[in-house]
């Protein structure tokens, strides 16, 4: 019996040794949460990781990330309770899906906690769950100003790359798309997974299957980048009409080496920092911008790459 | 435990036992223990944080709850000397399956949530007529089951709705019983009182000033507890309990001395597909909608909670009780690490650590008190 003692005393120190150290320092300042939807294994949410750090660092407030870890919005709306069971200044969270996370937000500021949404959602609906604002790039729109630009540069037929096919808001980019151009989306929006293997080898396929088509729109580097390994493998690198949405290393080598012809950046960054620096500023001087900011859309062609190539994948 | 025709002391080939050794003699012993040194751990390391008070109790208590709801279908079934991986699919499915035919179908609530029950108890009867016809190994059956539901998740909605997630199912279950079996909370009286006398946080603003935050028990929470009381009282109290642990400790044994393993295992699928469906059910009433990646990797989830609470991979060999509380292990642990604040992307290193420690710190127990090696 008193071995088993002694083994559990040990075993309680060595689980607790890690953690205690690995706790955050109680920093003098206001504390906020940025909740995300994103699984670990989408790469685009270290630019708001970055920039929600960032903003702690020169504000002098304590922030924190969390995630789902494989993205299930049903783990998200429970991490919401838990992040205002925690009782910070202020959440800074996404509104993937508006059922799910509508209730969890709500209570959280009906618990007086200060709720900036940001990246997915739309500004109704942060109205309507009692947010302070909606700071993103509007899907819907954004798409359809890609639609505009592909029709003017001739693009009559085009294949949607979507790896995350379960996030709606994500979806209206290509819905857009297809109506900027004038066309209906049908049978053209794919669904590729999050794996880059399967990703490339569903396009290669896609592309081999329908050879007309004129152009291929990725949702974001994490089906992009596979998507250029794809067109360099069957040779239609730079042939095709190619544009992506959000920005990542290789997608500016891309755009400088002319495969891809335009990214459109939503800033992310923007989306994590400034609502740090907004809440913080409400917090402390009662200050506050009167409506929603629009991160996005910016298109990032050939020309101005220097400071997007400089930072891409760490601040853009 | 049958009992010897002598009593044991005065026979010298039966050793005698203390009666202590023998109220330890559990498998869900090192699970009591672990409980123990995680609540321990997080007092000290986030007693300030909210984790206990009522919100963050309500929080930690209903993750665990939906880890408990599958671990104890997963359980019931490891015992049986099976597995299921589908556990995960069948619940973005099941989901699916009641917003798809309240939603775009039109159906009154309690038809979809009767029949989704339905299909999806076929699904889990399939599942064991597959592994009991073929004897292939159930983690290679249940795998591939786990890629064909989540397959029809995504595509059935996408083709019908041109969207992956199906909302509107609030309003579609509107003052139906049967949905507030899954969706709704009790001892709502009870919270507003203590609540009004200032025992628990109320709302400050908004609506609801002056509710209390935690205004009742999620059914949710309700459905574990029942759950794991009858999976209890099945397992240790009856004589269809000691077929789930013949069938798994040895199958061909069982089958010599008439018991139908067949049969048992094919209902164990069955019951663990049942508890896949309760959980998809309360999810989708409390969220409102239905989404087809609702449920991923949620059967390793159960599998872990499962093995915590004592049971053996082997099967033969296992205890509800430890399953709950390797459920409540799970849950405090995920929640705490984020009411600890511990960096997210280092999140789950810890929370792997800590598993493997009750894992390991379970056998270890376990082996020092019954003295197998």
């Amino acid at each position: 019996m008193k071995s088993m003692f002694k083994a559990l005393a040990l075993t309680a120190l060595v689980a607790v040794a890690p953690l205690a150290s690995a706790t955050v320092a109680q920093a003098e300042g206001e504390k906020y949460i940025l909740v995300s939807h994103a699984p670990d294994s989408d790469s685009w949410w270290n630019t708001i990781k970055n920039g929600v750090a960032l903003a702690g660092e020169q504000m002098g407030v304590e922030v924190e990330y969390r995630n789902p870890p494989t993205g299930d919005l049903g783990d998200m709306a429970r991490i919401i309770d838990q992040a205002a069971a925690s009782g910070p200044n202020g959440i800074i969270t996404t509104l993937a899906d508006y059922d799910v996370l509508s209730g969890p937000i709500r209570a959280a500021v009906d618990q007086g906690i200060n709720v900036i949404i940001i990246n997915s959602g739309s500004a109704e609906q942060a109205r309507e769950v009692g947010a302070m604002m909606f700071v993103g790039q509007p899907e819907y729109d954004a798409g359809y100003a890609a639609g505009l630009r592909a029709k003017g540069d001739g693009v009559e037929s085009f294949v949607c790359v979507n790896h995350v096919i379960s996030n709606a808001a994500v979806a209206e980019r290509c819905r857009g798309f297809a109506d900027g151009l004038g066309i209906d989306l049908g049978e053209s929006m794919i669904d590729v997974g999050q794996d880059p293997a399967e990703i490339k080898n569903r396009v290669m396929a896609y592309l081999s299957a329908n050879p007309d088509v004129d152009a291929i729109i990725t949702l974001g580097p994490t089906s992009a980048d596979p998507t250029i390994l794809a067109l360099e493998e069957n040779g239609m690198a730079g042939e095709i009409y190619f544009g992506t949405f959000d920005l990542g290393t290789e997608i500016v080598n891309a755009i400088k080496s002319g495969v891809i012809e335009w990214g459109i950046d939503q800033q992310p960054f923007l989306q994590a920092y400034l609502p740090v620096v907004i809440m913080t500023n409400y917090d402390r001087y009662g200050v506050l911008p009167g409506n929603n900011i629009n991160s996005g859309p910016g298109f990032v062609t050939k020309d101005g790459l220097e400071m997007v190539e400089k930072y891409a994948g760490e601040y853009r | 435990m049958s009992d010897p025709v002598q009593s044991g002391s005065d026979d010298e080939r039966v050793k005698s036992t203390s009666p202590l050794r023998k109220a330890l003699l559990r498998p869900e012993l090192g699970a009591i223990f672990g409980t123990m040194v995680v609540f321990a751990m997080f007092a000290l390391l986030a007693s300030d944080s909210g984790m206990f008070s009522a919100a963050g109790i309500l929080n930690w208590s209903t993750v665990s709850a939906q880890f408990a709801i599958i671990a104890v279908g997963a359980c019931l079934l490891m015992i049986a000397g099976e597995f299921d991986l589908s556990i995960g699919s069948m619940i973005g499915f099941a989901g699916m399956s009641i917003a798809l035919l309240a939603v775009t179908f039109g159906w009154p609530m309690w038809a979809a949530i009767l029949v989704t029950f339905g299909v999806c108890l076929a699904i889990g009867a399939l599942n064991g007529f597959i592994v009991v016809k073929t004897g292939l190994p159930s983690f290679i059956v249940t795998l591939a089951l786990l890629f064909i539901l989540r397959g029809f998740t995504i595509f059935v909605p996408q083709t019908l709705e041109r969207k992956t997630i199906i909302g509107g199912i609030r309003e579609a279950a509107e003052g139906d019983w049967v949905a507030s079996l899954f969706g709704g909370k009790i001892l709502q009286p009870l919270f507003s009182w203590m609540g009004d006398n200032g025992w628990i946080e109320v709302y400050d603003r908004g609506i609801n000033a002056g509710k209390p935050i935690v205004d009742g028990i999620p059914a949710l929470v309700v459905w574990a507890l029942v759950l794991i009381v009858f999976a209890h009282v099945l397992l240790t109290r009856t004589r269809f309990g000691n077929w789930i642990f013949a069938s798994g400790g040895d199958a061909r044994a069982a089958s010599y001395v008439g018991v139908p393993v067949n049969r048992v295992k094919i209902l164990m699928f069955v019951f663990t597909a049942f508890c896949a469906t309760v959980l998809a059910t309360c999810q989708v009433m409390e969220f409102g909608s239905a989404g087809a990646d609702r449920g991923v990797l949620k059967e390793f989830e159960a599998i872990i909670s499962v093995v915590i609470g004592g049971a053996l991979l082997t099967g033969g060999y296992g205890s509800i009780i430890g399953a709950g509380l390797g459920a409540l292990i799970f849950g405090v642990v995920q929640q705490g690490l984020f009411f600890a604040g511990v960096e997210s992307s280092l999140f789950r290193v810890f929370l792997g650590l800590i598993l493997l420690l009750a894992v390991v710190l379970n056998t270890y127990i376990r082996r020092l008190i019954t003295g197998e090696r």
